[in-house]
């Protein structure tokens, strides 16, 4: 029998030496460089607007190439004609006009839609029956695609402004006030116990604590609604233009499309995809680096 | 029971109110919690926080709430801020009962979320005097660089709240609530989410400025010996529901008294009666 061997340390004894103390005070830093300049090609690709150029460069090239293969300009114009009825439908004013038409509509539907928004989550953050409210029109009428209503609208408004109105602020509405909604009940317990400390109350307690401790959501709900809208919008008009006769960006697809200008109705998606860049990216990013980045809410 | 309640009377002289010049000027009664009882609501049952609990704080007292987690000194703070109800009892302050929140007992809580991150550390201090005091611009922003420089801040006036360390916070959240000059200041806890070392600091620097503006503390801690630095008089509480245990002085502490021999008994004193005691009453 042998004995399994047990691995054991050498008897050594576990007490530390007795180590000089020292002080020192440190002398000034001469030639270390405490902070210095990234590498040129490092602050390069960390310029968003540089990696998202090159990403649209990506795509573009993707394109061009699957329509040269096509080679069909009536079912997949290729990239430099559209460029080319884009250019056009500016320079005679047609695709600016549209463009206007539908902005104008597209602008009053969003900004009712928001007003909208901002009086039913106010109820609902400060009475029981509003949250109720809230909560059951947001699960019945959120689910419903705005285009559905609009046979309704048509009935009820007539053809022109105030049915696309009318589907607009559907659309915004209610992803909006889930947002903001959702974005109030986040709002630090403290936070509300310090505005309350100094005597607000009601609406002033919503505007001065509330929204802005809430801004992040509100601003996704705003980004989400103004897709909506978009979205809404441009489907709306394929259906009959905005007011009679005057149609917007979607009369204009849908116009183009039954004339077979296939390279215009290209020009014209382009125009929607165009403005929602722009408004993304100067509008909102703009205002989100101004204010929740500004104040370390939001990454 | 004791021998503290023969030293009930208020050591600390301050502010004599004027016209009273008949006793040695000490300062009046100026808040009064009486039998006040306090119950919170969960989904399911009713809880007990506090049960007849009463005590007095004078003009110019550091008065500290102590007592083990559970025993509702912070569920009491929040009652005498005005955000909670009691159920029974009252809270008088400068003899008229307390009506909800008011701008005449400001709180400074222990969450560094109590600056609203989209003002910077000057525009924090200055909102309340704005919204609350109705003061004009310029002398909320006047007030409140005073202020800021007196806890050291003038030079981060313009910074944003989470550009600030955990101390800096809460010396803004300090700065902004003398700025109101409340009746009282209310404390829940203040330090208890920094480190030791700036914890010690900002213990000292409380009591420098309390030195320097003179203003009624009333002061939520769970540390014995934060309790002794800070306070001049400590209300001991019983855990669940919390109950008066006792109301000691501690006015002879300062923050050099901590390895003193008499402090070191007030600490083994207070410990013994907030666990020993009550244990073997149970």
């Amino acid at each position: 029998m042998s004995t399994p061997t047990i691995p054991s340390f050498e008897p050594v004894a576990l007490v530390p030496p007795v180590r000089e103390e020292y002080e020192r005070s440190p002398e000034p830093l001469q030639d270390v460089a405490v902070e210095a300049p990234l590498p040129f090609g490092k602050r390069l690709s960390n310029q968003t607007w540089l990696r998202k150029a090159l990403i649209a460069l990506v795509l573009i090239g993707i394109w061009e190439a699957a329509a040269r293969a096509v080679g069909n300009d009536l079912l997949l114009p290729t990239f430099t004609d559209t460029l080319t009825a884009f250019v056009q439908g500016i320079w005679s004013g047609e695709l600016i006009a549209k463009t206007a038409i539908s902005l104008s509509v597209l602008l009053r539907g969003y900004l009712l839609g928001v007003v909208l928004a901002f009086v039913l989550t106010s109820l609902a953050v400060s009475t029981r029956f509003g949250r109720d409210l809230l909560s059951m029109l947001t699960a019945m009428f959120n689910p419903l695609p705005s285009i559905a209503l609009l046979p309704l609208a048509l009935l009820w408004f007539g053809l022109g402004t105030g049915s696309l109105l009318f589907v607009l602020v559907h659309s915004v509405l209610w992803p909006l006030a889930l947002n903001t909604y959702s974005g109030f009940q986040s709002v630090p317990e403290t936070l509300r116990m310090t505005g309350r400390n100094y005597g607000l109350k009601g609406l002033r307690h919503v505007l001065l604590i509330l929204v802005p401790a809430a801004l992040p959501s509100i601003l996704a709900g705003l980004r989400v609604g103004w897709a909506f809208a978009w979205r809404t919008l441009i489907a709306a008009e394929l259906v009959f233009g905005a007011s009679s006769g005057n149609g917007g960006l979607g009369w204009y697809i849908f116009q183009n499309r039954n004339e077979l200008y296939t390279d215009r109705v290209f020009a014209g998606l382009a125009a929607v995809i165009v403005i929602g860049l722009v408004v993304e990216h100067l509008v909102f990013d703009t205002f989100e680096r101004l204010t929740v980045r500004r104040w370390g809410v939001q990454r | 029971m004791h021998e503290c309640t023969a030293m009930a009377a208020n050591p600390t002289v301050l502010y004599p109110p004027p016209g009273s010049s008949d006793s040695p000027a000490t300062s009046a009664k100026l808040l009064t919690v009486d039998n006040v009882s306090l119950e919170y609501r969960t989904r399911e049952r009713i809880v007990r926080a506090t049960h007849e609990v009463s005590f007095d704080v004078y003009g110019g007292d550091r008065f500290v709430l102590l007592g083990p987690s559970g025993c509702g000194k912070s569920t009491l703070l929040k009652a005498v801020a005005g955000f909670i109800e009691p159920t029974a009892g009252s809270i008088r302050i400068d003899d008229k009962p307390v009506r909800g929140p008011g701008t005449d007992r400001i709180v400074v809580f222990q969450e560094f979320d109590q600056l609203p991150p989209w003002k910077t550390v000057l525009q924090n201090v200055a909102f309340p005097l704005r919204v609350g005091k109705k003061l004009s611009r310029a002398e909320a922003r006047e007030r409140a660089l005073h202020f800021l420089d007196k806890v050291g801040l003038t030079a981060f006036a313009d910074a944003y709240p989470h550009t600030l360390s955990g101390g800096m916070k809460q010396r803004v959240a300090i700065a902004r609530a003398l700025a109101m000059q409340p009746r009282v200041l209310l404390m829940d806890e203040p330090f208890a989410a920094l480190d030791a070392l700036t914890r010690r600091k900002m213990q000292e620097e409380l009591l420098r400025l309390w030195d320097d503006a003179s203003f009624t503390l009333l002061f939520v801690t769970h540390s014995i010996e934060e309790a002794l630095i800070v306070g001049n008089r400590i209300l001991l509480l019983t855990p669940h529901p919390g109950r008066v245990r006792a109301e000691l002085n501690s006015h002879q502490f300062t923050k050099d008294s901590a390895g003193r021999t008499d402090f070191q008994q007030s600490v083994a004193r207070i410990h013994r009666l907030l666990f020993e005691d009550t244990e073997a009453v149970q």
